[in-house]
């Protein structure tokens, strides 16, 4: 691996700023990746990882991605939730790398919700 | 966990749910004594006296969705099981260290893994924090510093995908030159 250095970062933010420049501000699909002790054990990093390669390589721009802490299902981690603007928003359980890529591909990209994959549907209530 | 850098995500991640602005994490490898030292420092809530006595029992956490607290006590396991030792200090509205000691060349001790990736999960999870990594070991010492990562990319997010896998690789090719086999 090349050593990268700060001159590295300032071709990329050249790029990056006139990518910005072209965008609207607002973000379609939110995905939340849950990185409890618990989800990082089970390979949340990783899933966090393919979901960031593939939002690079599609160029996808409004995609807006955070972590989250344990939600009191460990054992069904990792868990990843998908917002889409206007729709339910639906809890992966047991992710992986190929999973992630293919509810990315499928479900964020072209709307189809990968039923075997998931846990439910709907935001949580809390009592 | 698999590798150190899980335990840094995890600990970090602990940070930020407890409000820090700024976190530092260090990594030293002490060749002439056979260690390798991890530190995590944050500025966030801290904990109470009482707190910090339990912090290292699995069966207890600060959380209510479930009833136990694996972090602490997993890297403690983790350092001691190597021959090393593991330290907690903490105070209230001063924040928390977390230090843990390992055998470098023990055979249970887990690799250091993607440290550039855990850092920029952390990112990912709070890009206005302050993330500091230093690493020093023989060959050097390197430190990546976010908000000089901020000032040169002048104002745009650090939550852009370029910019965090520049941030990782970064990170990583600098950590590999220094500890090829940590």
């Amino acid at each position: 691996m090349a050593k990268l250095t700060i001159e590295d970062l300032k071709k990329i933010k050249e790029r990056v700023m006139a990518e910005t420049s072209l965008r609207e501000g607002q973000k379609r699909v939110k995905v939340t990746v849950h990185m409890g002790t618990c989800g990082i054990a089970s390979g949340a990093k990783e899933v966090l990882d393919a979901l960031m390669r593939e939002i690079e390589e599609s160029g996808a721009t409004d995609i807006m991605v955070t972590t989250s802490g344990c939600m009191g299902l460990c054992s069904r981690e990792p868990l990843v939730t998908v917002e889409i603007a206007g729709q339910e928003p639906i809890k992966y359980e047991y992710m992986n790398p190929n999973k992630m890529r293919q509810v990315f591909k499928r479900h964020i990209l072209a709307g189809e919700i990968q039923t075997p994959f998931v846990l439910a549907r709907g935001a949580e209530k809390t009592k | 966990m698999i590798e150190l850098a899980h335990h840094i995500l995890d600990i970090g991640e602990n940070s930020l749910r407890a409000g820090a602005k700024n976190i530092l994490i260090e990594v030293k490898e002490d060749e002439t004594n056979g260690f390798l030292v991890m530190e995590i420092t944050d500025d966030g809530y801290g904990m109470t006296e009482k707190e910090l006595k339990r912090a290292l029992d699995p069966f207890y956490t600060t959380k209510k969705v479930r009833s136990v607290g694996l972090g602490l006590p997993m890297l403690a396991e983790a350092a001691e099981r190597t021959g090393g030792s593991f330290h907690l200090e903490s105070k209230p509205g001063k924040g928390t260290k977390v230090t843990a000691r390992m055998g470098l060349k023990h055979l249970d001790r887990q690799p250091l893994g993607d440290v550039g990736g855990a850092l920029t999960a952390l990112i990912i999870a709070s890009p206005t924090t302050r993330f500091i990594y230093r690493h020093i070991s023989g060959k050097g010492a390197f430190e990546m510093d976010t908000e000089k990562i901020e000032k040169e990319v002048e104002g745009l997010p650090l939550n852009e995908p370029e910019i965090l896998n520049f941030i990782r690789e970064y990170v990583n090719s600098h950590v590999k030159e220094l500890s090829p086999e940590v």
